[in-house]
């Protein structure tokens, strides 16, 4: 027993700067959370008891939040946009995918796929001034474009109607390079000789990506899918505060903006901390079951 | 292949290589305009000349932003944020990867402790409280703020930890023969062999260090202590005039000029496209390991 815990000693000792870390920067605000059911007073107390001096009111907050109509609208637009950006992001880098395998020359191949995912390293302050540039509405390319087509220019980032559209593309062309790479692996994982039988039965092009890669690369989609299940609460924070204004609230309003604003701008901190416990909660349960279904379907373990 | 293809096929083969390429640099096609407009006069900008190539080519935005003392300031705060922020975390990543490699046999609390991190990733306080806890500890307004709460990177030590179990176990066990302890057998055999996957995670960390921004933004109380990214943001993505007025109301108009907010941009991602090549080597590895894994 001795000789066991001096031998596990080191690998205690090596998690411990981390294990303080994760206590103090991601538990410790979890006690946080407390605030979420308290008329929270800044004044009132230091450090943890900060969060257990106030005054205790139950689930007002939670009740308030769910009467304001920004909160309805926040979390409905979170889910639409949030939706549509999974389903793109599914659709457009298995496609790319499947044509990019059909390319045989890799210099070529190569060069696409380094072109195609480099946005996804570039933040989206960077894209965000891009994307402000080239879609303004006087002077920006794209309506340039629009105009010398004989069309009225739009203003994208100004409309109700074309806000959710920009999004779900702005984001497609920002991460479906990447997601192309992961598919594009599980494709060149398919065995050879099952192509080379497949040729040997005379079978098309299209019939050997109908029935041999389609369905090899089925089950990692099933497990995207799975795993994407965690992020309907997720439309995307750092892109929708690049690219909104107050005109498209009514659009592209979601939770984490509405936390930022209603938390950080107004300093309602027990109303912002419900809010984000909402998401948390909801976040957390959506998770387990995506993982529990990979798990189920797939074999998939995190660690 | 055995056969000539059919001319379906060919003909099929013609279309997907013109469509694959335009896609792709119709991807790229945003960011060359945006740095011909960089390059370019703001007369030819303004009067929407500049398409894909610069117009009267000109240096005047980069030197007008190089003289722009609150840019090259925000530059270097980014750059001393990377150089602390990846190196920490780079630390922390590799001894909580290693103990968590192991097996359950020898390191009987491995699970416990996944568990307890991973539940990190899976649920948070949300941002008010976060927010709190930062300024209770007073690391706002100062660079530990940016720096030390996104030190455990979970997911890099999860990449870590698969590279760590696909090596051969006759490595350690020598080692261990040989009265080398875990700390010895961590930095002298097992780090030099995956240096590979080292260098991805070193990247991954680098590109979100650099690409940080909101945490600058609520924690930082004076703009002239900005990373470069949260600088970008309040001048080309949300100008607020309250801050700017505190940093260069007289240069107000030219900051907010068209060719002057691309070369900012351009500068901004400029360290991202320098290290992009090596990324892309070790990454489409590290990322099919890392995700993939069956």
């Amino acid at each position: 027993m001795y000789r066991r815990l001096k031998k596990e000693f080191p690998l205690h000792a090596m998690i411990f700067p981390s294990f303080i870390f994760a206590l103090v920067f991601s538990y410790f605000p979890m006690v946080g959370v407390t605030i979420a059911f308290q008329k929270f007073v800044r004044l009132k107390g230091n450090g943890l008891m900060g969060f257990f001096n106030s005054k205790w009111i139950g689930l007002d907050n939670f009740h308030y939040i769910f009467m304001m109509p920004d909160t309805m609208l926040a979390i409905k637009n979170t889910l639409i946009i949030a939706s549509l950006k999974i389903i793109a992001g599914l659709i457009v880098p298995i496609t790319i995918a499947l044509l990019l395998n059909e390319v045989r020359n890799a210099l070529i191949k190569r060069g696409i796929q380094t072109l195609i995912y480099l946005p996804h390293f570039l933040s989206w302050i960077i894209l965000g001034g891009i994307l402000i540039d080239i879609l303004s509405p006087e002077t920006g390319i794209v309506n340039q474009i629009i105009k010398s087509l004989g069309f009225e220019p739009i203003f994208f980032l100004g409309s109700n109607d074309w806000f959710r559209p920009v999004l779900i593309i702005s984001d497609v062309w920002k991460e479906f390079g990447f997601s192309t790479i992961v598919y594009l692996a599980a494709i060149t994982s398919v065995n050879p000789s099952l192509y080379e039988a497949a040729v040997i039965d005379g079978a098309t092009r299209l019939q050997q990506t109908r029935h041999i890669t389609i369905p090899t690369i089925f089950p990692i989609v099933i497990l995207m899918m799975t795993l994407s299940l965690g992020n309907v609460l997720n439309a995307g924070f750092d892109q929708i505060f690049t690219l909104y204004n107050a005109t498209v609230y009514e659009t592209g309003d979601i939770l984490d903006t509405l936390v930022y604003r209603t938390g950080i701008v107004n300093a309602q901190y027990s109303v912002a901390t419900a809010m984000g416990l909402f998401k948390s909660v909801v976040s957390l349960i959506l998770i387990s079951i995506s993982y529990w279904l990979a798990y189920r379907l797939s074999n998939y373990r995190i660690f | 292949m055995f056969h000539r293809p059919s001319f379906k096929y060919r003909t099929f083969s013609v279309f997907n290589y013109v469509f694959l390429i335009i896609l792709s640099l119709l991807c790229l096609a945003p960011m060359v305009h945006v740095l011909a407009i960089s390059f370019s006069t703001s007369t030819a900008a303004s009067a929407g000349l500049v398409k894909l190539w610069p117009v009267d080519a000109t240096l005047a935005s980069y030197s007008f932003i190089l003289s722009n003392s609150q840019f090259v300031k925000s530059f270097l705060i980014s750059i001393e944020r990377c150089i602390l922020g990846v190196s920490i975390s780079m630390f922390f990543t590799i001894l909580l990867a290693y103990p968590l490699s192991k097996e359950m046999k020898d390191f009987r609390f491995r699970t416990l402790y996944a568990w307890y991190f991973m539940f990190t990733v899976l649920f948070g306080g949300g941002l008010i409280p976060w927010y709190m806890t930062i300024k209770m500890l007073s690391l706002d307004n100062s660079i530990w703020g940016l720096v030390l709460p996104g030190a455990v990177q979970v997911f890099n030590a999860v990449l870590m930890l698969n590279f760590f179990r696909g090596l051969p176990k006759e490595l350690e066990e020598s080692a261990f023969i040989d009265g080398a302890s875990h700390w010895t057998t961590l930095w002298r055999i097992l780090v030099p062999i995956s240096m590979p996957s080292i260098a991805t995670i070193l990247l991954f960390s680098f590109v979100g260090q650099w690409n940080s921004w909101f945490d600058g933004l609520i924690l930082m109380k004076s703009p002239d202590k900005y990373p470069l990214a949260t600088y970008l943001q309040t001048i080309i993505i949300k100008p607020d005039f309250n801050k700017i007025s505190m940093l260069q109301a007289k240069h107000m108009s030219e900051i907010s000029d068209r060719t002057t907010k691309a070369a900012q941009i351009i500068v901004g991602s400029l360290p991202i496209l320098l290290v992009y090549p090596f990324l892309q080597r070790f990454f489409v590895k590290g990322i099919v390991v890392g995700s993939v894994k069956e």
